[in-house]
């Protein structure tokens, strides 16, 4: 780089820009080591609409209602057909006074008391889904940093510390120790030798005793310095009894329980690293600023039937769900985003290979279930702010509220998170079986549980009755034969949601297919 | 039922599930699931309710009463590969297990198709999918 006559980096990436346009400099920028973190570069620029030129689209979810708000800020005219009474899809929240009907006809009625909510769909944001954070900058939702990262929490194995929940940072300092001393002890038996030269050896060395925190003999001990990372008997004080008394380790074997690194590699995961963030006052948050934004245009409480469609344009059939009424709309184009799950309700008049793909996703079902306590014991009496507690019982998982800590009065927390088997297992129960649950398995970690409980909501994703699942849930092999398909418009209908995305069940997903959706049709006007 | 194939297993559900959905961080839960009768009301109930009468608006199928488990090749099959919007239980369920909840369907819920079904079935089908993927 001290070459003058190379172009610098920056140099370089103009001219890239200039040559290749905004997708080349996109991909030199990646290459380089900028961006990378989204594929999303600002928003769609759709010009030179034709007058008139007109898209309804189904759903008035994310992908939905970003697809709408760009149409209409390009000059189409747009309306949407929404299934619900209300918008935002899975993006929403439940707070006191809502209820909620279960495929089986079951209803549960919240009782949170005013400004208690749960989210039962989507919850936190990744500060690099830039789709979704670009909208809600634009549109001033107040975001607040969602607690992923709580060094406090419990991680909780059945089979591992005696049943006796542990912090994560005890466990994970503890499993960092325990592994360096085994590989301190493999280089120092010459094991890696032919891996390593001399000066790897002694770099490796000294990268393990600091990282492991390893005494002078390469063992991991109990000691006050590894204490400076899992935490004391005794903290440190003050004055007279000031002086800070070390905390004794967990085995190597307990902390090879699969619970410990399991939750350390979660936090290592893309989608899950600190920063992220969640609406201030509920995730519907929003779902209700696009409504806002887009302004009058969807006709709520409509089912759609049917989509035909013509070389001239799509006509979609639905029903009014108050009155039973039958209705026609037409327009030239449409953007589907029904869910898969449910899609086979509607008659779509698509091509083979979409029908094909259309059938070929499965879905996840997710349960949650909020709990409401009428203190936050959880910050008071064990020190934890937001983030979450592991346990490999049912409820799998537990998140603490992420807004107005140090607050008096009840306070709703996550006391369950399942999935896979778990989840179907707390959707087979009724309400008042996931929440007996839910105390029953959250008391390992909180003894205050049935003295402060108040009352809860189990959302089991499997039976909500407009989704019937959570997200979707791509196999590799569909994936390969039919993702496609089933992203590209089908003459003059094309589907967008999470499930036509690599982003399945983030918000982000949904607003990039959503984009993309109505950039085909716009490209497609444009040729035409 | 500890060991490594119960090990094994787990790891295996971890690998199914989309890494980068939204998801709980939690371990994989292991579940008692004994007999056809546990796994029907613990797992299929939920989406297939109680009374194995599927969704209101038929979108989930009812099992109850349905000709199409007449041959338990075909219900052994949606369970290993899911369909439409149900998952691929071949990674969540052993065969054991998918043997036991296909032959208690289909000898409930006004069901009698009493012909057994086997766990060598399922691995014989589970085979033959595993084959045409490929």
């Amino acid at each position: 780089m001290t070459d003058s006559t190379a172009p610098s980096r920056r140099d370089l990436l103009t001219m890239i820009g200039k040559v290749g346009g905004a997708a080349a400099m996109y991909q030199a920028m990646t290459a380089l080591g900028h961006a990378a973190e989204t594929q999303f570069t600002g928003p769609p620029v759709l010009s030179g609409a034709k007058p008139g030129a007109s898209v309804i689209v189904l759903g008035a979810g994310l992908a939905g209602m970003a697809a709408a708000y760009e149409l209409q800020k390009a000059g189409y005219s747009v309306k949407i057909l929404e299934f619900q009474d209300r918008p935002g899809g899975r993006n929403y929240s439940l707070r006191g006074g809502d209820s909620f009907t279960e495929s089986d006809g079951t209803v549960q009625k919240v009782q949170f008391a005013p400004g208690n909510y749960i989210n039962p769909g989507p919850w936190r944001i990744p500060h690099h889904h830039k789709a979704l954070l670009h909208y809600c900058r634009e549109f001033g939702v107040a975001l607040e940093p969602f607690i992923q990262l709580n060094h406090n929490g419990f991680i909780h194995s059945t089979e591992a510390f005696g049943g006796k929940p542990m912090r994560y940072k005890e466990v994970a300092t503890d499993f960092k120790g325990h592994t360096s001393e085994l590989l301190a002890k493999a280089v120092s038996a010459r094991a890696l030798d032919d891996r390593l030269s001399a000066e790897d050896k002694e770099k490796l060395m000294e990268a393990l005793r600091n990282w492991g925190v390893l005494d002078k003999n390469m063992a991991y001990t109990s000691s006050l310095k590894v204490s400076a990372q899992r935490g004391y008997d005794q903290a440190p004080g003050g004055g007279r009894n000031g002086a800070p008394t070390p905390s004794q380790m967990a085995t190597l074997q307990d902390v090879l329980d699969p619970q410990v690194w399991t939750a350390m590699s979660f936090y290592f995961s893309y989608v899950m690293q600190t920063t992220m963030f969640q609406p201030v006052g509920g995730m519907d948050m929003i779902g209700k600023a696009f409504a806002k934004k887009i302004g009058k245009i969807v006709t709520y409480n409509a089912r759609a039937m049917k989509v035909a469609q013509s070389d001239k344009g799509v006509t979609v059939s639905y029903k009014d769900v108050a009155t039973g009424q039958m209705h026609d709309v037409s327009a030239d184009w449409c953007v589907c985003t029904i869910p898969l799950s449910i899609i086979s309700q509607v008659d779509m008049q698509v091509s083979p290979a979409l029908k094909a793909a259309m059938k070929a996703v499965p879905y996840g079902g997710h349960v949650k279930i909020g709990m409401e306590f009428k203190r936050r014991f959880w910050e008071e009496d064990d020190n934890i702010y937001g983030g979450h507690s592991f346990t490999d019982q049912t409820i799998t998982q537990l998140s603490y509220p992420n807004d107005r800590m140090f607050g008096q009065g009840p306070a709703v927390l996550l006391g369950a998170f399942a999935r896979d088997l778990a989840g179907f297992q707390l959707a087979s129960m009724t309400p008042q079986q996931r929440i007996e649950t839910a105390l029953k398995q959250g008391e390992v970690f909180h003894p205050q549980y049935r003295k402060e409980f108040l009352s809860g909501v189990s959302v089991p994703w499997s039976r909500v009755p407009w989704i019937l699942g959570c997200t979707s849930a791509w196999s590799e092999e569909n994936r390969k034969a039919h993702y496609k398909n089933l992203v590209t418009l089908d003459n003059r209908v094309v589907l967008a949601g999470e499930h036509a995305s690599y982003y399945g069940g983030w918000m982000e997903g949904s607003i990039l297919s959503g984009i993309d959706a109505i950039t085909q049709i716009h490209e497609r006007t444009q040729a035409a | 039922m500890r060991g490594p194939i119960l090990r094994l297993g787990a790891l295996a559900i971890l690998a199914a599930t989309p890494a980068l959905a939204d998801s709980p961080g939690g371990r994989p839960v292991k579940i008692a699931l004994p007999d056809g009768r546990q796994v029907y009301d613990q797992i299929c109930a939920a989406c297939h309710l109680d009374k194995a009468q599927g969704s209101p608006d038929g979108t989930v199928p009812a099992l109850a009463h349905n000709a199409k488990l007449a041959d338990a090749h075909y219900p052994i099959t949606v369970v290993m590969k899911g369909q439409g919007g149900m998952p691929w239980f071949s990674e969540m369920l052993t065969p054991a297990q998918v043997a036991a909840v296909v032959g208690y369907v289909r000898t409930h819920f006004d069901n009698s198709y009493a012909d057994p079904v086997a766990e060598a079935d399922v691995k014989r089908i589970a085979a033959a999918i595993k084959g045409s993927e490929e």
